[in-house]
Formats: C-alpha cells, structure tokens, sequence
C-alpha cells in the first residue's frame, strides 16, 4: 500500500517536511505544493534531506506553485518530478491513500 | 475516483482555497466525481455571497459556485465554525435571531456528520488547509 504525502509548507518556516521524511515509508510518494515548493530548490539547507528522501521515494513538486513564487523549474533537485494540477490528480489515483502534512 | 474535499482556511489569505479549486477542477475535467466540498474552521468564509474583490482579481466565492452549479456539487459548510464567523443562512438567521443572511445560495449551512460521511462514502479525502 502506498501513500501519497501532500506537504505545503516552508521548510524554512515550518518542520512538517522533516516530518514527513521521517515518518513516511519506502516507496511513499511525497507531493511539494504551495510553499512547499521551496524545498524543491537545489542550494537550499534541506538539499541533502531532500536528495537522502529521493533514494527510497518519490519527490513531485507542483508546477504551478513553483511558477506563482517567481522559481525555475532549472533550479529543482534532479530527480523530482513537476506535476501541473492533472498530474496530482493522477497521484492520487495511482496512491492508494492521501496524507496533507498541514 | 470519488473525492470528497475539505478546506479549513478561508479566500485571499491562504492558498488552501484556490489550491483546492484547482484540484477540483482537474479532477472533474478528467471525469472523476466529487462527492462533496465541506468547508471548515476558516474556509467557511468561502461562503459569503457579498463579497467584492477588485475587478481584476479572481472572485473566489463565485468561482466556486459557478463549479458546484456546473457539477451539481454539494457545497456544504460547518454550521458551529459559520455561527462563529457570521456566515448565517435563513434558518440560522431565524434561529438566533439575526437580522440579515450572507451566505451563498449555492452552499447550504450543515453538521460536521457530513464531512465523515462524504469521507466513507469516498475514494480520497483531499484536506486543504494551514
């Protein structure tokens, strides 16, 4: 079974993406939306946390979201994938639960 | 896929709202069904029927009514977080004795058993929120 993690907030800001590292399984899919996206960013303080998770799950960072900040797709981490709003869609559908790290 | 929808933050000062939108609208492009939006704590506040955002700015309000009256949606909003905030419809109005109403026609004021139940009866439950 596996479970989709939505995460929409700043590391910078808030821990909810620490712990969702920390506590989400193998093979978990992790969703960046909202400001969440700024963890997507290569050069940032939580790159290695981010590429450690990249390892054993997958990393989707929200399109739109990273466009709405005034980021570059050039700047996210390889090997995370962008999904526009179809694309989360779909992540939902291919996971079989949804877990928002609010 | 059947989704039901929550949304704790209200319109204009948090992305809960809009993200949910967004998510709604491509889930339905793409054929799925929403069982229901419930809005919650905050998010009852996307329910008013009289707000007036400037010209150029999305009209969060109607936006979603204009989706809940395009797929028959059941826009349902908690009525112990609308007491709290003012959203009041005509039974509530009566109820306490308000002299005015402000919610929109197309959300209807009702308990929190409404979120549990679209949560059973559904595929997914998207929270959205702070």
């Amino acid at each position: 079974m596996s479970i989709l993690h939505t995460v929409n907030k700043s590391p910078f800001e808030k821990n909810a993406l620490s712990e969702c590292l920390t506590h989400s399984m193998d093979g978990s899919a992790i969703l960046l939306l909202e400001d969440g996206v700024y963890a997507a960013m290569q050069g940032t303080n939580f790159e290695a946390d981010v590429k450690n998770a990249l390892a054993s799950k997958k990393v989707y960072a929200l399109g739109p979201d990273i466009k709405l900040r005034g980021l570059s797709n050039d700047r996210v981490i390889d090997g995370i994938e962008l999904v526009d709003y179809a694309g989360f869609v779909d992540l939902t559908e291919s996971n079989d639960k949804v877990q928002a790290w609010l | 896929m059947k989704y039901a929808i929550q949304i704790n933050e209200g319109p204009y000062q948090h992305q809960a709202t809009d993200s949910a939108y967004h998510f709604a609208k491509a889930a339905l492009d793409k054929g799925h069904e929403i069982s229901r939006v419930f809005l919650y704590h905050d998010g009852v506040n996307n329910s008013t029927r009289i707000t007036s955002p400037p010209q150029d700015d999305r009209h969060i309000v109607n936006r979603w009514a204009e989706l809940a009256e395009a797929h028959n949606l059941d826009m349902v909003v908690c009525v112990a977080a609308a007491q709290r905030r003012g959203i009041v419809d005509d039974g509530e109005a009566e109820r306490n004795g308000k002299d005015a109403t402000n919610i929109h026609p197309a959300f209807r004021i009702s308990g929190l058993g409404q979120l549990i139940e679209a949560a059973i009866e559904s595929d997914r439950l998207m929270v959205f929120g702070d």
